[in-house]
């Protein structure tokens, strides 16, 4: 099977190879009108099937590796490194992407189904699609080449092959494993696709604004796989690291939010571009730049250039990947100088009070977010280079710095769809902008009444308090702001329709999908900050608990029932079982762990979390104590982190809205008929209606 | 007779306070500077939060954290004392020192640049547009601009 593996390899390369060559040579023939023996369309043609052959080549491969890793085959050097007999079916499936290599074939393999996909679909556009199937392929060579030359996954054992692996990390070793990296590099990998199809526009002086909605799903499915892997990332980080919080500002998880921040500007401003045929430059710079980011942020986790306990080990690949974002750099620079006279704007903002402005600025504030995280990120690089001395950016920096950046972006999410395309009156200002102001303040009066004091960030060095206190009232700001949206569109259909409010909101989010998806997106992301803004609240408690002996924090006592250990062919673990009450009634019984991992002889966290809308009860085993042998248990009282996941899941619901087509006019208008003739909401819901 | 008391209240208060505010002080003193420490131990964990089994710097270096806050030291000289201990990377922002204050002002200064800048050239376009004359509307315009009614009313 490793030969297998490694001949796909060679094989993927290869057609890749052809499919850069040949698409680049018809394009090329087109583009001239040059003819040869074999007619461009053709040769186009058979690029096109060798990309879909090299997607068959790279699954085969990625076959072979996984099925090194169930037949426990530790002849080959990375089944041994990231696997071992005793490991569950689902950890040897996710040993594919544990490692360097691995993780590099993954890449290879999701970009080889999107250019399957992508090559599928090429009737939607023959001529865009060839220069973003030839654009992929090349990148795809990169891959290729790497897992070829640099980093090849079925490298074998020299002498004698070890009966057993040396096992998966421990800390990978957890169901969220199995799912976040692959959404994650979905979201990475993906970017490739609206990079391909605006370089290829850009390349071809594609007129009009068609690419872009050709590729405004490909960016928002990809855009929502990123957001996904992030917020997967983060609750990994909650459940399994056992430090109490889900997001450190490690480099590794600032690399994946660097690429969202700017792929949420572009789809943002993409809006503009085709609604007012402004920013063209930009938005082809966003999405470069989002891309570029991509590849950097898989260059930081692997070539040992920022320190991250994420990071895989330090390779020589780093080398690879800098020269491969030096050439992606300086193809989108030349491209752009010679075709930018096709990137100018049809219009120009008019007003500093619009629509427009209020993009420009969530722009210019998102682009502001992501400096910030690469320069703390790089700045330690930066201080040895100047200083010769390394330091650290961590939380508190990102706290100071990126957090009143967030915050301010949160505040125009709520001013700018109260704010007209071209230019808004004062009058019509005031009359959107009362409810939620009125809103801000209340909720500024109760937050403080609550017992938040913002004022304390003059008096003491934490501003957890006053960023919190903007927080939820800017939460306020915006809510109003989008309910009173969806209220003042879903009361006019109401009026016209006789359907009650809820399926008028249904309608009215049918009709537009993108612009109310949008809003629901939006929503999520208030309901997010809510909940990251509890954190500014959290309490802990380290303790020694004994048996039958008691812990208090806010409203719970727990109670040691015991605590004992255990072991299976995998790990052995030492555990203790509380029982939490609250108001004297217990709750429920939280279990943490200490695992010890035989194979990698590696320990682990397993949190034992109780988890409310108000606060999670986050409770870590943090050992034994060696004098008394009883274990020290360590607990978290989190306010408002379930919020964060149920912000999620309304950012998935919205970005699924957003997704859907619009109900067209003619639909709507059939429909509408039909709804006018019946008395009641309830007949049209009878008939499957809206 | 009225005043002894009240002044006996107020003495009282005010000791209660201070004491209560030095014991406060301490624990968020401790919690401050936990934090404003990485553990050295290579698990880039903030110090106050680094739990990993058999650590064999986080609870000593805690300890020291301790120790100094118990013997006076105010929060500057404890931070120093520990990045000269155990090198800057100890520090889990860089200080307000010459070449890493540039860490704090760039982020800030760029957004503050961008507004700025893209404030003037608004006003700029806004300004040209407002001198060239107005021209009747391109064929485009009023089925954009229907779009536009469309997508952003009912």
């Amino acid at each position: 099977m490793p030969t297998f593996g490694s001949f796909a390899l060679l094989f993927a390369l290869a057609l890749s190879g052809y499919t850069l060559v040949a698409g680049a040579v018809a394009l090329r023939q087109l583009a001239t009108g040059s003819r040869s023996r074999v007619s461009p369309e053709r040769l186009a043609e058979t690029a096109r099937r060798a990309g879909i052959g090299s997607f068959v080549a790279t699954t085969a491969a990625a076959f072979a590796l996984v099925w090194a890793a169930f037949n426990n085959d530790f002849s080959v050097a990375y089944i041994l490194h990231h696997s071992n007999r005793a490991l569950p079916g689902p950890y040897k499936f996710a040993a594919l992407w544990s490692g360097q290599e691995g993780s590099l074939l993954l890449w290879a393999w999701l970009l080889s189904i999107y250019g399957f996909v992508l090559r599928l679909r090429h009737k939607v556009d023959v001529k865009l699609t060839a220069y973003a199937s030839t654009i992929l392929a090349g990148i795809q060579i990169f891959f290729l080449l790497l897992l070829n030359f640099a980093a090849t996954p079925f490298s074998l054992v020299g002498g004698t092959v070890p009966p057993d692996g040396f096992g998966l990390n421990p800390l990978l070793q957890y169901p969220e494993m199995v799912i976040h990296p692959p959404m994650l590099y979905l979201g990475y990998v993906g970017f490739a696709v609206p990079f391909a199809f605006a370089l290829g526009a850009l390349m071809m002086r594609y007129p009009g604004e068609k690419w872009i909605h050709i590729t405004r799903r490909w960016t928002m499915v990809t855009w929502l796989f990123l957001t996904c892997g992030i917020f997967l990332g983060a609750h990994w980080a909650y459940s399994v690291l056992g430090w109490g919080g889900y997001w450190g500002w490690d480099p590794v998880e600032n690399a994946s939010l660097m690429p969202w921040l700017t792929g949420t500007a572009f789809l943002h401003s993409v809006m503009m571009q085709e609604k007012r045929g402004m920013m063209k430059s930009w938005n082809v710079w966003l999405i470069f730049s989002t891309f570029l980011l991509a590849i950097f942020g898989t260059l930081l986790t692997r070539s040992g250039l920022v320190s991250s306990v994420h990071a895989f080990a330090q390779s020589s690949i780093g080398t690879w990947f800098w020269t491969f974002l030096v050439i992606v750099l300086s193809v989108c620079l030349f491209t752009f100088i010679l075709q930018r006279d096709h990137l100018k704007a049809e219009n120009k903002i008019e007003s500093l009070v619009s629509r427009e402005s209020s993009f420009l600025f969530n722009n210019l504030v998102l682009l502001a977010a992501c400096f910030t995280v690469l320069w703390g990120t790089l700045f330690p690089v930066l201080s040895e280079y100047i200083q010769g001395n390394k330091v650290t950016v961590g939380a508190p920096f990102y706290n100071r710095v990126a957090v009143p950046i967030g915050l301010f972006l949160l505040f125009l999410t709520g001013i700018g769809p109260l704010l007209a395309w071209r230019s808004s009156s004062f009058k019509s200002i005031r009359k959107n902008f009362v409810l939620p102001s009125i809103a801000g303040v209340v909720t500024a009066i109760v937050v403080i009444a609550c017992g938040v004091r913002p004022w304390e960030i003059f008096t003491t060095s934490d501003q957890g308090s006053f960023y919190s206190f903007i927080a939820f009232t800017l939460a306020a700001v915006v809510v109003t702001a989008i309910s009173a949206e969806f209220l003042r569109g879903a009361g006019v259909i109401a009026r016209h329709t006789g359907q009650n409010l809820l399926a008028s909101m249904v309608h009215l989010a049918r009709r537009n999908t993108r612009r109310y998806g949008g809003y629901i997106v939006h929503f999520g992301v208030v309901v997010i900050f809510i909940g990251i803004a509890g954190s500014a609240f959290n309490q802990s408690k380290e303790e020694e608990l004994g048996f039958k002996q008691s812990l208090n924090i806010g409203p719970y006592r727990i109670d040691c029932q015991s605590y004992s250990q255990d072991s299976n062919a995998n790990y052995d673990t030492e555990y203790a079982l509380l029982d939490v009450y609250r108001g004297g009634k217990k709750v429920t019984q939280l279990a943490p762990e200490k695992r010890f991992y035989t194979a990698s002889q590696q320990p682990s966290t397993i949190v034992a979390n109780h988890s409310t809308l108000a606060w999670d009860l986050y409770v870590i085993y943090a050992g034994k104590n060696p004098d008394t042998g009883q274990p020290i248990i360590k607990v978290f009282l989190n306010p408002l982190v379930a919020w964060i996941w149920i912000g999620v899941g309304i950012v998935v619901l919205g970005t699924g809205v957003a997704l859907v087509p619009n109900m067209t006019a003619a639909l709507a208008a059939s429909r509408n008929r039909a709804v006018a003739l019946t008395p009641s909401a309830e007949a049209v819901a009878a008939r499957g209606g809206d | 007779m009225l005043k002894l008391p009240g002044l006996g209240r107020l003495v009282t208060i005010t000791l209660v306070a201070v004491i209560t505010m030095g014991a406060a002080s301490t624990a968020v003193r401790y919690n401050d500077l936990g934090h404003k420490m990485m553990c050295v131990c290579g698990c880039n964990q903030i110090l106050i939060e680094c739990n990993h089994l058999g650590c064999p710097d986080s609870d000593r270096m805690l300890g020291e954290l301790r120790a100094s806050i118990a013997g006076g030291s105010n929060d500057d000289a404890i931070l120093t004392a520990f990045q000269e201990k155990y090198g800057p990377t100890v520090l889990a922002a860089p200080m307000l020192t010459k070449f890493n204050v540039i860490a704090w002002i760039v982020p800030p200064a760029v957004l503050i640049l961008g507004i700025v800048a893209t404030a003037v050239l608004v006003r700029r376009w806004r300004l040209r547009a407002a001198a060239i004359p107005a021209t009747p509307p391109a064929p485009h315009f009023p089925a954009m601009r229907e779009r536009i009614r469309r997508e952003t009313e009912l």
